[in-house]
């Protein structure tokens, strides 16, 4: 009985550390590059699932006008999923476009370009609620679900997914990172930003790539995580990003590997937590755990601490 | 006598506001914005020490103000009114009168402990990690008050408004007003001393290059931890204030919400910038109650005003300066950057 438990949260916790991986990606890509932290990256998320919401509902044909044509469940989930990341990709963009780049061209402090962060932050959340409502909407069921019992653990086709989904984003990532010539970019500039342009590499075209490649992670997680848990609010952004923020500094921030297994390793200590503590106490032990952590292994799991020159 | 001229002017402020809230020449509405803009003050300086003169990045200022409010009241509530929880007073409520800035201390007292919890990995963490480990704290108060039944869980704390009006029976003047406008002076006295003194520019070097001013003979620890607990100090007793101005306090009251708007009011200001914060923690508060009738489209204008801000002043409104840096003619009232002494 302990050991079916176990094992069961241990799938609910890989479930959960997925979401929170996918999300810490983008923070630990747009920090690597820029050294910002990009607070409004929560709240790109949240706008991955409300675009895949309307997508879905849509091409489902929920709404006044049904496509000619019905498409297979499949292809339905596909489609919503790469239009999905492409959309979102956009509003990253849009926002780097519009609120970052002119700060950072103005060589502006990096402190000031987190704040327009995290105002961009409430600019999506509250904006969602204006033109939204504060209704909660429920997301149509993109995949029939399928639950598969073995020797009394409950393993649902979902929950394979989002796993399989993440451990795969991670491994192309880090071939984009470590294999490409844009992923050499990437970490060129966020080893010397000042010489980067001098050899001729475009610093707003990799800013950008980096942008695309984030939001879409974020966006991926969004359909991953609405059609996990099925209800969509405005301010569902907020927390989880929030925590996949921390999940990212304690994988060590600017960090692939490190993002990936903070991601897993927040999952685990919150599904546990809740699983064998009372469910309240659930904040309170994961922050806990974190700042112990953080006051042993100051640079996060990954990161390495950078020697100081006077 | 020029150096008495801001803490005569103040006085007179103080005593003009009072006198309106006595004469009930303004209705209560306004006296309630005004009090906020006196607890804004107060966080945003507070914060302003560590983020701005120290340069470091603390998100989680709401925790501290948490429990500052939750010490003072629940004191407070156990000293001088009988509830079901608490049992009879242990004091005569009228005594709450001499008491209060007592427990208002001790609150104050209270958060700064708390902020040990950061001040101690920042000996040997900075920047982002440091942020986290703020954004922890903040969490880890939070949820510690909500599993506390005893001091009424998420549900909240109530019961201040009847030590409000104890002390209002002994002597009928507006005594939460008259704590608040203290508090704001004393904060801004205070925090205005410490960092144009000697002792204090530690902390701007620490700032500047942590490495050499260690160098150069500055305690970097020692002065971490004060100015750690000095910021987180005050900002429990900005939260014993607010508790009493509102009479009911909840956990969800002090989120990260709460905090972001401190940092908020500390970058709109500037950094670094004593009056840059005084003068955005007004304004702020201001245009946020200025664009109530809005409603939830509140949320959207203001925050795009700021990034409007930050993409034409990028460095807040004051910058670095102080205001007597913008108008030199002031000087001659109000003795600028450690020339006094």
């Amino acid at each position: 009985m302990f050991v079916q438990s176990f094992f069961q949260n241990l799938l609910n916790a890989l479930q959960w550390g997925s979401f929170y991986a996918l999300i810490a990606l983008g923070y630990s890509l747009v920090y690597g590059v820029l050294l910002l932290i990009n607070f409004a990256h929560g709240d790109i998320f949240m706008v991955g699932a409300y675009i895949a919401f309307f997508l879905a509902t849509l091409l489902l044909g929920q709404y006044a006008f049904a496509l000619p044509f019905a498409l297979p469940p499949m292809a339905v989930f596909v489609i919503t999923v790469l239009l999905t990341m492409a959309l979102t990709a956009c509003v990253g963009v849009t926002i780097e476009r519009v609120a970052y780049r002119p700060l950072r061209r103005k060589g502006a402090s990096r402190l000031y370009v987190v704040i327009t962060a995290l105002m961009c932050g409430l600019v999506l959340e509250n904006g969602n609620l204006m033109l939204l409502g504060a209704n909660r909407r429920s997301f149509p069921e993109l995949l029939p679900t399928a639950v598969y019992s073995i020797s009394g653990i409950n393993i649902s086709n979902i929950k394979i997914l989002v796993i399989i989904a993440t451990v795969c984003v991670f491994l192309l990532l880090e071939t984009i990172v470590r294999r490409t010539k844009l992923g050499m970019a990437m970490r060129a500039i966020s080893y010397d930003r000042m010489a980067v342009p001098l050899m001729g590499i475009p610093l707003d075209t990799v800013i950008v790539f980096t942008f695309v490649l984030g939001s879409s992670l974020a966006a991926l997680a969004g359909v991953l995580f609405a059609i996990a848990y099925p209800v969509l609010e405005p301010y569902m952004g907020a927390l989880v990003g929030w925590k996949a923020f921390i999940a990212a500094v304690i994988g060590g921030i600017g960090e692939i590997r490190g993002a990936f297994m903070g991601g897993f390793l927040l999952g685990f200590v919150e599904i546990f937590v809740a699983a064998y503590f009372p469910s309240t106490l659930r904040d309170l032990i994961a922050f806990s755990i974190l700042l112990i952590f953080l006051s042993i292994k100051p640079t996060g799991i990954f990161g390495i601490a950078r020697a100081t020159k006077i | 006598m020029r150096r008495f001229t801001s803490l005569i002017l103040y006085a007179l402020l103080s005593l003009v506001i009072i006198t309106a809230a006595q004469g009930r020449w303004v209705n209560p509405y306004i006296l309630q914005i005004a009090m906020f803009v006196g607890i804004n003050i107060i966080l945003s300086t507070s914060l302003n020490l560590v983020n701005g003169y120290m340069g470091e990045f603390s998100v989680g200022h709401a925790g501290f103000m948490a429990v500052g409010a939750y010490i003072t009241s629940v004191l407070n509530v156990w000293l001088f009114s009988s509830t079901k929880v608490f049992g009879p007073a242990v004091l005569s409520p009228s005594s709450a009168i001499y008491l209060f800035p007592v427990t208002l201390i001790l609150g104050g007292i209270g958060a700064a402990v708390v902020g040990l919890l950061v001040a101690i990995p920042s000996f040997r963490t900075r920047g982002d990690y440091l942020a986290i480990i703020t954004l922890a704290v903040n969490y880890i108060v939070k949820s510690s008050i909500e599993n506390m039944q005893v001091i009424g869980g998420a549900r909240g704390f109530m019961g201040m408004s009847g030590i409000v009006n104890a002390m209002q029976e002994v002597v009928n003047v507006p005594w939460v007003l008259i704590w608040v406008l203290t508090s704001v002076g004393v904060t801004v006295w205070l925090l205005h001393r410490f960092v144009n003194s000697t002792y204090g520019k530690g902390i701007v070097a620490i700032r500047d290059d942590e490495i050499a001013a260690e160098i150069m003979s500055v305690d970097t620890r020692r002065m971490k931890i004060v100015a750690f607990m000095l910021s987180s100090g005050l900002a429990g007793i900005a939260g014993g204030l607010f508790a009493h101005i509102l009479g009911y306090i909840n956990p969800g009251t002090f989120t990260i919400m709460k905090s972001t708007e401190a940092l908020v009011m500390v970058y709109l200001g500037g950094m670094g910038s004593l009056s840059g914060a005084i003068l955005s923690a007004v304004s702020l508060t201001l245009i946020l109650e200025f664009f109530r009738p809005l409603q939830v489209a509140k949320w959207v204008v203001v925050p795009l005003l700021l990034i409007l801000l930050m993409l034409f002043r990028p460095e807040g409104i004051m910058g670095h300066r102080e205001f007597t840096d913008v108008f030199p003619a002031l000087r001659r009232f109000f003795p600028s950057h450690g020339k006094e002494k």
